[in-house]
Order: C-alpha cells, then sequence, then structure tokens
C-alpha cells in the first residue's frame, strides 16, 4: 500500500477532491498546516511596525491507496492542483507497512 | 439651570462616556493585544469602573469639585476631600454632575492601562488606580475645571478633557512603561493585534459615546444665568450643542482621512487600524477644542492630529520605550496638539468665545487675537504634563519597590490572561477544552471530608 501526501494551494481542494472522487477514491484526510518554501511570506504593518509572516497557510491530503493506484492518484492531484504559479505545493508517495481497518479488523490492501 | 430637557440629556450622557469605557475602550485595546493577553487588557479597563467610580463616589467629588453643584472656586489646588464624603450634602439633583465627572475619571484611568499591556499584576493595577486617581487625576481636573489654582492663574480653554483626561493619561501612560520596562521579547518577537474586528468596533463605539463626553461638557455661564428663565439657557444649549457636536463629527472625519493618507505614502497601504486609531486621534485633539474653533478649524485640527500621531507613533521604537498601545502617540499627542491649536484656530465667533471665556487679547494667532489664549494653552498642558509626570513617577516607583509592578518573566511568556485570571479568551475548536474536573475540587481536596 501506499500513502500519497499532496500539499496544496488552499483554495484547489475541492477541485483534488472532485477528481479523486471520479477516480473511485473511497477516503482522504485533510488538514490545514502551514509552511514555507520558493513562495515566500508576506509583510504586514500595524501602526507602522512591520511584521514578516514567513508561513503560508497550506492544506496537505493524505490519501492511502493500494500500490498500483498510486500513479493515478498522484497525476490526478498534480492536474487539479496546478495553477502554474509558484507556492502551488508537493505531491509524495510513501510505502505503507501496515494498514488496519478498525471496524472490521480488515488488514492490507482490504482495508483500504 | 435644570430644565427638563438639559436634564434628560444629561443623563444619556453619562451612560454614553460610561459606554466609552465598556465596553469601547476595553474592546479597542483588547483587539490590539495578542490572543493570550486579551482578557487582563480587557479587565484593565473594566476594573476602573468599580475602583474608581467608589473613590470618586466616596471621596472624589469632594476633592475635586467640592461642591453641591458644578464646582468650587477656591482658587486652591483641590477642595476638601472630606467635606463632601461619600456625597454627604450633595442634592440628589446635582447627583448626575457626579456621576457625569465620574465617567470622565474611569475613562483616564482606562486608557493609561494601554501603555503597560500584558505584563502588570492585576493588584498593582488596582493599588495604583486608587492612589492615581486621588493625587494626580482629582488635582488636575480640580485646577482646570472646577476653579482651582491654576484655572484662576492662567484661564486656559478646554472644553471636555485634552489635558485632564488626554494628556494626563498620556503622560502617566509613559511615565509607567518608563519605569516598569518593556514587555518580554519587545521589537524581537512578533506583538501584532490579535484581532481588529473587535478594535474597530471599539472605535465605531467610542465614536458614538463621544458624543456625551464633548456635547455633555457644556457648563452654562455666568452671564447666561443672569438673565431670567431658561429662555437664554434654552439659546446656549441649542447653539452650543450643534457646534459642538458638529465639531467633534467633522474633526473625526478629517483625522481618520489624514491618518490612512499618510499610512498609504509611508507604508504603502491604507489599513483598518489606522482608520480606528485616526478616529481616536482626532476625536482626542477635537476633545479639548470642540467649543472653541469653527468649523473650518475643526477639520483643520482633525486633519493635523490624524497626520501627526500616524507619524508620532512609530517613535517608541526609536527610544525604545514599550508604549504598548500607543497611548502616548495617540492621547499625548493628540491631545497636546487638540490644546495648543486653540491658540491658533480658537474664535470669539464660538461658544466658548461667545460665553465669555476667552483672555482678554481675544482668539487664537489666526483668528485676530494676539499670543495671550496660545500662551494660557501652553502653560495648560505644560501644568498637566509636570504634576502628572512628577507624581505618577512617584506613585509608580513606590509601587515598583513595595508591592512590585511585573508578573513572572514565565507568566508572561505563557500569556497574563491564564496566569493572572485563570482564563483563556478562545476555545473556538473545542480541543483546549481538557477534561471536566469537579467543581469542588478545590474546595474538597483529596483525603480532606467536605
Amino acid at each position: 500500500m501506499k500513502q500519497v501526501t499532496a500539499v496544496i494551494k488552499p483554495f484547489k481542494l475541492d477541485d483534488v477532491k472532485a477528481a479523486l472522487e471520479v477516480l473511485g477514491i473511497q477516503g482522504l484526510t485533510v488538514s490545514e498546516v502551514q509552511g514555507f518554501g520558493r513562495q515566500k511570506g508576506h509583510t504586514e504593518v500595524y501602526r507602522g511596525a512591520e511584521y514578516t509572516v514567513d508561513l503560508v497557510p497550506k492544506v496537505k491530503i493524505d490519501v492511502l491507496v493500494d500500490d498500483p493506484s498510486a500513479d493515478k492518484v498522484v497525476d490526478a492531484i498534480v492536474e487539479a492542483a496546478k495553477t502554474g504559479k509558484i507556492g502551488d505545493g508537493k505531491v509524495w508517495v510513501t510505502s505503507v507497512d501496515t494498514l488496519v481497518r478498525v471496524r472490521t479488523g480488515e488488514r492490507g490492501a482490504d482495508a483500504v | 439651570m435644570v430644565d427638563n430637557g438639559y436634564y434628560s440629556w444629561m443623563i444619556v450622557a453619562t451612560a454614553l462616556v460610561l459606554m466609552m469605557t465598556t465596553p469601547a475602550l476595553a474592546l479597542f485595546y483588547g483587539g490590539m493585544t495578542r490572543s493570550k493577553t486579551v482578557l487582563n487588557m480587557m479587565m484593565m479597563s473594566f476594573s476602573a469602573v468599580p475602583v474608581v467610580g467608589l473613590v470618586f463616589v466616596l471621596w472624589g467629588w469632594s476633592e475635586g469639585w467640592g461642591a453641591d453643584g458644578v464646582g468650587n472656586s477656591n482658587k486652591d489646588l483641590i477642595a476638601s476631600p472630606f467635606k463632601l464624603f461619600g456625597l454627604h450634602d450633595v442634592s440628589p439633583a446635582n447627583f448626575i454632575y457626579v456621576l457625569f465627572q465620574l465617567t470622565f475619571a474611569v475613562i483616564t484611568v482606562a486608557l493609561i492601562s494601554g501603555s503597560i499591556a500584558d505584563r502588570v499584576k492585576f493588584s498593582s493595577w488596582i493599588v495604583f488606580q486608587v492612589l492615581w486617581v486621588t493625587v494626580v487625576y482629582l488635582v488636575i481636573a480640580h485646577n482646570v475645571w472646577a476653579g482651582g489654582w491654576f484655572y484662576n492663574k492662567f484661564p486656559n480653554l478646554d472644553y471636555a478633557g485634552g489635558t485632564v483626561v488626554h494628556i494626563n493619561a498620556g503622560v502617566a501612560g509613559g511615565v509607567l512603561a518608563l519605569i516598569m520596562g518593556p514587555r518580554r521579547g519587545f521589537k524581537k518577537d512578533p506583538m501584532k493585534p490579535h484581532n481588529l474586528t473587535l478594535t474597530m468596533i471599539g472605535a465605531g463605539l467610542l465614536w458614538f459615546g463621544w458624543y456625551g463626553f464633548n456635547v455633555g461638557s457644556i457648563v452654562f455661564t455666568s452671564q447666561g444665568q443672569s438673565k431670567q428663565g431658561w429662555g437664554s439657557f434654552a439659546a446656549q444649549f441649542q447653539g452650543e450643542t450643534g457646534v459642538t457636536f458638529l465639531n467633534t463629527t467633522i474633526a473625526t472625519m478629517a483625522a481618520c482621512l489624514g491618518w490612512l493618507v499618510v499610512e498609504r505614502i509611508i507604508h504603502g497601504k491604507a489599513t483598518s487600524l489606522g482608520a480606528a486609531s485616526g478616529i481616536v486621534a482626532g476625536l482626542v485633539a477635537i476633545t479639548p477644542s470642540c467649543g472653541s474653533v469653527n468649523t473650518l478649524g475643526a477639520i483643520c485640527i482633525g486633519a493635523i492630529a490624524g497626520m501627526v500621531c500616524a507619524v508620532a507613533i512609530s517613535l517608541k521604537y526609536k527610544i525604545g520605550l514599550d508604549d504598548s498601545l500607543d497611548v502616548v502617540g495617540v492621547h499625548l499627542t493628540g491631545g497636546i496638539l487638540g490644546a495648543i491649536l486653540i491658540g491658533f484656530f480658537g474664535t470669539t465667533s464660538s461658544p466658548q468665545g461667545k460665553d465669555g471665556l476667552f483672555p482678554k487679547g481675544g482668539g487664537g494667532l489666526f483668528y485676530g487675537g494676539d499670543s495671550t489664549l496660545l500662551y494660557h494653552q501652553f502653560m495648560g498642558v505644560l501644568f498637566t504634563i509636570v504634576w502628572c509626570g512628577v507624581f505618577t513617577a512617584i506613585i509608580g516607583l513606590a509601587i515598583k519597590y513595595t508591592i512590585g509592578w511585573r508578573i513572572s518573566e514565565d507568566d508572561e511568556i505563557e500569556g497574563i490572561d491564564l496566569t493572572e485570571h485563570g482564563e483563556t479568551a478562545y476555545d473556538l475548536d473545542g480541543r483546549s477544552s481538557g477534561s471536566l474536573g469537579a467543581p469542588t475540587s478545590a474546595y474538597a481536596k483529596e483525603g480532606v471530608p467536605a
């Protein structure tokens, strides 16, 4: 099994979710995260005092899939999340050793 | 002097000024602090109502005004603190004037708290309030408003409290910030405002309440009193409130725009905090001057105050003074501008001019007068700064070396809301709720029968 993790622009979440539903993905986990990459933060000025905000808000998506689906999921996310501007985010894939569905106790690919 | 219409207005005006402290100023200040210190900031304002309010009723009115009426012209530094203790011998028909002045004392003290945000023991703040009102506020109020020593020497114009309220609070705030030192991490850690919507609501409510503050500060003149019946009072009441209401409004508008223009030029953006701050700067500057200038004068005073204060608030970083929420930059600067600019824009065709309150030299320098008015205004500012500066320093140092001002470094980093009040302001996602402790756990310790 694989875990596909994507960090994307928050307003692209709906597009990515829709693209994954088309692929038949059964579930995913979304978190609000902050970070920085090549997209620098911004400055804010309050009563003349300048603050540098260098952590940018992003959305992180985690999807668990069986091995053959991983590439298709990655492609779907990249296509849906792309704006072509700096700060579009990253997608990466990691191997998952063990997976258990809590309700039934199913293990491995059956639990995806 | 008591007419039904005027009396009803004073009841409303008094309630409006109380609203300026609770909740308007608490919201204005609270939004500018960090999310871990907002409750303490609001409590510093809220606590001024009971503490200063009770002091004012017990000996405040007696010390500052000392009369069963609007003042006692004894030409001394103070009236007697004991003669009318607890409003003894003040007739109920005059209670509304006592209460109106009470709300001014309350907000002046609450204003100071903005200079010393996030770092003060709540108990020390309570002790300070009692001492400061007694030694500083009531003395200045008596000397500027109630016929005391200073006014007899230099009859300066302060319609609603540019010296008594704003310069006074600004000086006290600056002196206290100097004595107790900056917040941990000042100029290093980010301390940006946590909720500017609160600040915008607070600024709007302050503006609304300020009509009670300025327009309610009408005093009927001895000229008016010598005439017969309400008719002459009605003429003064209507003419004067119209002018003060208009001047308060347009000066504030000009200041709001003035601040935004300066910000746009210096920092590139017109900000919401700039709009809120400009509104307050304009209200502060027109407070002493709303009864002594005409429409054009009010617009000029407002615009100057908005623009100058927008620059003045940056100075604290240069001199390293952690005047946390800019009480010096806005209230001291705006208060001085409002008081001094009367010496330029004051006109004898204004309400206070018609009331015969201008010196013999006539109006301000731009309105055909000589420098007498400017000189008196300057002396009023100087008197307030010196008296307030000296006695605030004495009180501030006395507290520093006895009960102490500051909470511990750990508590300050943890956040003063939690460490001084045992509360946190926000629990928006419910995840920090923790488990429900038995409400009586503090009283029924383990192994000890309840």
